[in-house]
């Protein structure tokens, strides 16, 4: 290799381990979490307690997944807590069966048929948000804040109030089987996290390898440049908010069907922690920044926290505050690199200043 | 150095070298906008700096208002090293900027915008009556019947300036920098500017002028320096000097080495725009685009010459769907795009490159490769899914088509400098592959050689059978880049030249002309 003169004192491997370090600081939080829960406890290694510990993960993992698309285009969704309970409420009614007075009849759709009805009502919530924010023009943050209060009102409409207990269904009524959705294990694994690879995949595949992806980034990046560019900015904001809701009534059947009952009170600030993953994965509220590997190191960061905490005892109130330190340190860090980057140019960029000299220079009058 | 005190000190006199900005480089992303320029003005005299877009005047000024920090280098005020670490310090210092665009509050009262941010106070309320009466001296001063109780936004932006100066005086600045004063005025107002920067350095106040204004400049200045790619070339007396010799530095080279050949073979009508109107985005009762006509032919380069405010941009950003259309057709090869959507217009070959690439041609967060195949990313497809290989091979192909500077397309896009930022949207434009080719300013704020690879551009397009309309403000780009020049005024098109046989005097005097009727209506006011 050539020798390339070096700008900057410190020799380069470490500014190179530095920016790694930066760079994979999501996993490095993660690695510290696992490394000092596991001198604290014993338990807390073990595969058990792993699979646990990642159900519990999944939940705010799929929201983030949904969230991390809505940040992306810098907006935000503060409905999805509230669109798990309507989910979830929906799915008992389906399930306790849907009495229609005026026909007199009660209805027990299928499990299939319920667990679709869920997805489509959360997916349609999220619609709403879509429209209000791009054909009314409704800031992100009021529209979804608004949502938030409408769609738990909703739920406490139609439950009046009430939990919808033991949703297993009945064998002579055809509607058994919900109870797969949160408790059932493929290949010995639950299948809650296997609907989270799933979404992750699947998010990861549409943001990566597809046009809605590259629309996506640049809507947040730059909308105005995204418009001027064909990229369909409404339609694309439209997608991302019903896909939110989607991910939200998915958790909304999840945890259903893991308690075998549905309360309207369920999900209850869920949006927060949804929010909180996506940030500490590296997404940038502004729009255009993030991934879904930070997204999911995100969730897992604040859901090993939490059991972690819980494991050794640390009392609830300091659970809370710690997992409030732990987000604005993720990105407290997050900002630092950004500067860092940004000054490393700049620094570089001035060290050339020499090297590529200014136009010569004239001090007498040229000929008029 | 001296115990030179900061508050007015007798010992400065004209002619008094009171401003130094000693080897100063300014480093922007991977920009160089300043590079080692040694800087001064003195006491009592006009310093006029010139220097093309993106010479660096701008962020010279920036610096010595302490607005920017220099990346290397020093400044000394009055003798003194300074280090200003925003612009109030540099006030206290007596080093006051007026900005290209006013600093003023529109709607608080001409008195609360003099004193914004340092009200006279009275047992600690706000003394409306000291200020007031301090305004109304202060616009005696400037001969300016201005009502010291008026809203700003209810002023000319000849009187706004006027403002901005009665409250640099009221800063008691002895070091006043102008940066495009005159860019907004009438004849009239550029008098009365001119008259009192002449009793500014009578009192003794340093002067550091910038205008595109050229001739202008000249009259006013004592000093006169030229900035060309961020390092200062020239500098001189201005009685020394004459308007060719500033331009010979300001561009460093015969100016036609600028421009390449044109006369592509002329061929069908490929843009066709019919009697168009658009509504001014900003104020929504008047008209930027007024029954508009025009036409576009394949291989041919128009130019849409006009002053600031005459409608180019709200005309080209209609035609690229940007702003609606309220009346009239737009039509390419025949087709009537007049309600087709920004995506529609480019898949039928319709496609702008907008003049503010910053806000509205690139998308920082992503890289130079991304931002290259955005407009164009579903030609990439395979089923579904982006191929990768092929849309790195249009990038790739497209970086050296365009001949862009960069590391690679992962790298970003803040890493490059304006012009190669500017090509980066131009191949993103071109990937999409145009019929009609739309460029607002193209080359604005960006280098020289930058700008001659984008007229090459231009000109290739053209060859290869395109319709090729630009915006510019620029009269030596109207003239020298284009196979037929309109001229634009109020949103109408006022006269149509063919450069060949045009001067320079011809064209500003068809834009003068048009523009010197100005008080006859009271809403063009805020459209100068």
């Amino acid at each position: 290799m050539n020798p390339v003169p070096q700008p900057a004192e410190r020799p380069a491997w470490s500014l190179r381990l530095g920016d790694a370090l930066l760079e994979l600081r999501a996993f490095i939080a993660l690695a510290v979490i696992v490394v000092i829960f596991a001198s604290l406890s014993d338990t807390f290694l073990t595969g058990s307690n792993m699979i646990t510990m990642t159900r519990h993960v999944a939940v705010n993992a799929i929201l983030a997944l949904g969230m991390l698309l809505v940040i992306l285009t810098g907006g935000i969704d503060l409905s999805v807590g509230s669109i798990v309970g309507l989910s979830g409420i929906v799915a008992g009614v389906l399930l306790q069966g849907w009495e229609i007075p005026s026909f007199n009849v009660i209805l027990y759709p299928q499990v299939w048929a319920v667990v679709v009805v869920s997805l489509v009502v959360g997916t349609v919530v999220g619609a709403i948000n879509g429209v209000l924010i791009t054909r009314f023009k409704v800031a992100p943050f009021i529209a979804t804040l608004g949502m938030l209060y409408v769609a738990r009102g909703t739920a406490l409409l139609i439950s009046n109030g009430a939990t919808f207990p033991r949703l297993g269904g009945a064998p002579e009524l055809g509607n058994t089987g919900f109870r797969w959705l949160g408790t059932g294990r493929v290949i010995g694994v639950p299948v809650s996290i296997w609907i989270m690879v799933v979404f992750a995949v699947a998010i990861w595949v549409l943001i990566r390898k597809m046009p809605f992806g590259r629309w996506l980034y640049a809507t947040g990046g730059n909308e105005r440049a995204a418009s001027l560019s064909g990229v369909p900015v409404r339609t694309v904001t439209l997608r991302v908010y019903m896909i939110s809701g989607l991910c939200a009534a998915m958790v909304g059947l999840i945890i259903a069907s893991e308690l075998t009952s549905a309360a309207p009170q369920t999900g209850e600030t869920f949006e927060l922690n949804a929010i909180a993953a996506v940030v500490i994965g590296g997404a940038s509220l502004a729009g255009g920044r993030g991934t879904v590997r930070g997204a999911l190191v995100g969730a897992f960061v604040i859901g090993f926290l939490s059991d972690g905490l819980v494991m050794v005892g640390v009392s609830t109130f300091w659970q809370v505050v710690i997992k409030g330190a732990v987000i604005v340190l993720a990105v407290m860090l997050d900002q630092g690199q950004q500067r860092l980057k940004r000054s490393r140019a700049a620094a570089a960029a001035a060290a050339t200043v020499r090297h590529d000299g200014p136009p010569s220079r004239t001090s007498t009058p040229v000929a008029a | 150095m001296t115990a030179a005190t900061t508050s007015q000190a007798p010992v400065w006199t004209a002619g008094d070298v009171v401003l130094v900005a000693e080897d100063v480089s300014k480093v922007y992303g991977g920009t160089h906008a300043l590079r080692g320029v040694d800087f001064s003005a003195r006491a009592g005299a006009v310093t006029a700096v010139f220097g093309e877009n993106g010479a660096g005047k701008s962020t010279l000024m920036k610096i010595l208002a302490g607005v920017e920090r220099p990346t290397t280098g020093s400044l000394h005020v009055f003798g003194e090293e300074v280090a200003f670490a925003s612009p109030v310090e540099a006030v206290e210092r007596g080093v006051v900027i007026i900005h290209q665009e006013l600093n003023l509050c529109p709607n608080l009262s001409v008195t609360d915008n003099v004193f914004l941010g340092r009200e006279l106070r009275r047992r600690g309320a706000v003394d409306e009556g000291a200020e007031r009466t301090a305004a109304i001296a202060l616009l005696e001063r400037l001969e300016e019947r201005i009502d010291p109780s008026a809203p700003v936004g209810d002023l000319r932006l000849g009187q706004q300036q006027v403002v901005e100066i009665a409250r640099a005086i009221s800063l008691e600045a002895r070091v006043l920098i102008m940066d495009e004063p005159t860019s907004a005025l009438s004849n009239a107002e550029v008098e009365v500017l001119f008259r009192v920067i002449r009793e500014l350095t009578s009192a003794g106040v340093a002067i550091v002028y910038i205008s595109h204004h050229l001739e202008e400049a000249l009259e006013i200045a004592d000093d006169v320096v030229v900035l060309r790619d961020g390092a200062l070339v020239a500098e001189a007396k201005a009685a020394d000097v004459d308007l060719a010799w500033v331009v010979a530095n300001m561009v460093g080279r015969n100016p036609d080495d600028l421009y390449p050949e044109l006369g592509a073979e002329k061929g069908e009508v490929l843009l066709e725009v019919r009697g168009v109107s658009v509504a001014d985005p900003a104020n929504p009762g008047r008209l930027a685009v007024a029954d508009l006509d025009l036409t576009v032919h394949a291989g041919e380069i128009v130019c849409l010459y006009g002053l600031m405010g005459a409608g180019r941009t709200e005309l080209l950003e209609a035609l690229a769907g940007r702003l609606p259309v309220s009346a009239g057709a737009v039509l390419v090869d025949g087709e009537d795009l007049t309600t087709a959507t920004i995506g529609q217009r480019i898949d039928r070959g319709l496609a702008l490159v907008p003049e503010d690439r910053q806000r509205d041609g690139l998308v920082q967060t992503m890289t130079v490769g991304d931002n290259m195949s955005l407009a164009s990313i579903r030609s990439y497809l395979r089923g579904a899914f982006v191929s990768n290989p092929a849309e790195a091979k249009a990038v790739k192909r497209t970086i050296s088509d365009v001949t862009v500077k960069t590391s690679g397309p992962g790298a970003p896009i803040g890493s490059l400098s304006g012009g190669n930022q500017q090509k980066v949207v131009i191949g993103k434009i071109l990937l999409t592959e145009p019929r009609v080719l739309l460029l607002d300013e193209p080359t604005r704020g960006i280098d020289v050689g930058a700008k001659a690879d984008i007229f090459t551009l231009m000109a290739a397009q053209a060859r290869a059978g395109l319709a090729v309309l630009f915006a510019t403000s620029e009269l030596g780009e109207a003239l020298n880049a284009s196979d037929r020049v309109l001229v634009l005024h109020r949103g109408r098109v006022v006269r149509e030249f063919d450069p060949r046989t045009t001067s320079k005097e011809d064209l500003m005097a068809a834009s003068d002309d048009a523009a010197s009727p100005e008080p006859a209506d009271d809403t063009d006011g805020a459209s100068a």
